[in-house]
């Protein structure tokens, strides 16, 4: 299942980018139920691209929510484009989602 | 029987870690721990203080100004997820950042943004107690901030 | 002598008024509970009151409407949906273990069922499902039976709660027992659930707002900002006797099923707002 999701509009020359992002985003502060620190275990990139440009990049630290949101806009897109975001945590681990705009 | 001296005890663990810093040897004590992704201004997000995040991520001086607004909740229903809005009156918008300066690293989030971007960005972020919350604009190569202030408190449900 | 006729006539008809039986039982609870709440928050929408602490708080409103710009229960959602799409090892689907295929009917939960006397949610309805099946029963309060049930809330989102009390003796008794689970004072803080849901809605307790009693369950299962994942009712009752400082019952106890069957009976009429997110 992808871990990122995607809902893009677009009004005019201008895309709406709402993404959703399936992840734990461990700080680092805080115990499990044992007492234990839980491993800092965050995204530190995502970058969205469209037509092979990046059009977006989010820079994440730990202070992020868990399954982070984020909305932002861009122009030059229209409808029925695609639309990607890949990311990147701190432990190396990746993932790609893509969108279409409607 | 002699008690072991704790004191003494520690001194030769330290001893000892120092020797295998030296050597090398002290990453295998270590969990593997892969490098950051690329591109990610690890220095702006482990500084403490707002002026070390600046410096680290711009190196400029932060302006006030009315032409970026910052939205955030009077008092945020859970310091875990707490929305937060950015946008800009300025041409030229090339990064924001968002700083929260209570949480034990004050750079939150911060964002490039291409030639196509709007100067406007939403996310959700956890804040560890009241707090101000600052929003860097670079534009042009200048800074410009605004900030806003969230109540966080403990949920009454006692959890 | 006339007076006193017309006196004494007055009396009598005044003695049987007062003689006549007030209306009882659930209906006319539910009609009294209701009216306390509309009474008590006279502008909230009827219909609002599935939205708990943002039906009854404008700043707690607008956060809770910019996070359902996307609301983070999505990844429950599909994965319930996923786990709806796919067959038991015997070939069969959940959808064959309930009226409509499942869909659109969880406002009729929680169930009498006269066969075994007991009050039956809709995550007991999915286990005694996947057990008729061959399917190991799932664990409540999160994971897959939270999915499941988002899928399953989700389809019926909108329709106003309709739950049953059938002419059965035992139907009335899980009733009147869940009605005197949700005003009895128990643990160690000796608080009720109306003590907070009922004489507290709309208050704060410390940084939360309480949620009015009446179309509380409306909203389940829930993504908790606090819990940062999904919780069924199940989750909800036991955290929140341990919270109140009160011994908490398993999942799906004969205690928790009755008070979920009185809450949900109270809430008749009441649009589900589920799966919902909340603090």
């Amino acid at each position: 299942m992808p871990t990122i999701r995607m809902k893009a509009i677009s009004s005019g020359d201008t895309t709406e980018v709402q993404a959703l992002v399936q992840h734990p985003m461990d700080s680092g502060f805080v115990k499990d139920a044992s007492g234990a620190l839980i491993p800092a275990h965050h995204i530190e990139t995502v970058i969205f691209e469209h037509n092979g440009k990046t059009v977006f990049t989010a820079l994440w630290g730990p202070a992020v929510s868990k399954d982070p949101y984020l909305k932002f806009s861009f122009k030059g897109a229209a409808k029925g484009d695609t639309l990607s975001a890949t990311w990147i945590d701190n432990m190396g681990k990746s993932d790609t989602g893509t969108g279409k705009i409607a | 029987m002699s008690l072991e001296n704790p004191a003494s005890k520690e001194a030769t663990r330290r001893t000892a870690l120092r020797l295998l810093a030296a050597l090398g040897l002290y990453g295998i004590a270590m969990p593997a721990r892969a490098a950051d992704a690329p591109g990610w201004p690890d220095k702006a997000f482990k500084a403490k203080s707002q002026d070390d995040v600046l410096a680290a991520l711009y190196g400029g001086k932060l302006e006030m100004s009315d032409k970026v607004s910052i939205e955030t909740p009077e008092i945020a229903e859970n310091g875990a997820v707490v929305p937060v809005s950015v946008s800009s009156k300025l041409t030229g918008v090339t990064s924001i950042s968002i700083l929260v300066p209570e949480n034990p690293f004050a750079l939150a989030a911060s964002y490039k943004l291409s030639d196509a971007s709007l100067p406007m960005v939403a996310c959700r972020l956890k804040m560890a107690k009241t707090t101000k919350v600052i929003a860097i604009v670079e534009a042009g190569g200048k800074l410009y901030g605004a900030s806003s202030d969230v109540k966080v408190t403990l949920g009454g449900c006692g959890g | 002598m006339m007076i006193r006729r017309l006196l004494t006539a007055a009396f009598a008809v005044a003695c049987l008024a007062a003689a006549a039986p007030e209306p009882s039982g659930p209906k006319a609870d539910q009609a009294a509970f209701q009216a306390y709440f509309f009474d008590k928050f006279p502008d909230v929408k009827h219909e609002d009151f599935g939205n708990g602490p943002y039906a009854v708080n404008a700043k707690m409103r607008k956060q809770w409407q910019e996070i359902m710009e996307f609301p983070p229960y999505d990844f429950a959602l599909d994965e319930g949906k996923t786990a709806w799409e796919t067959p038991f090892a015997n070939g069969h689907h959940y959808a064959d273990c309930f009226d409509n295929g499942g869909i659109g009917i969880r406002q009729t939960y929680p169930r009498f069922d006269a066969k075994t006397g007991q009050i039956v949610t809709l995550d007991g309805a999915i286990n005694a499902c996947r057990v008729q099946n061959g399917e190991k029963p799932l664990a409540y309060q999160t994971g897959m039976m939270a999915s499941i049930t988002a899928f399953m809330a989700e389809s019926s989102r909108g329709k106003p709660f309709a739950i049953e009390i059938p002419n059965d003796p035992r139907a009335l008794a899980a009733y009147e027992k869940g009605k005197e689970f949700f005003y009895s004072r128990k643990g160690q803080l000796g608080f009720a659930c109306a003590s907070c849901h009922v004489t507290g809605a709309g208050q704060r307790l410390r940084g939360d707002i309480l949620a009015p009693a009446l179309g509380i369950l409306a909203a389940m299962p829930i993504y908790r900002s606090d819990w940062g994942s999904m919780g069924t009712t199940d989750r909800r009752f036991i955290s929140c006797s341990s919270q109140t400082r009160a011994l908490p019952y398993p999942a799906q106890d004969e205690s928790y099923r009755d008070v979920e069957y009185f809450l949900a009976y109270m809430s008749n009429g009441i649009p589900i707002t589920g799966p919902g997110t909340r603090p």
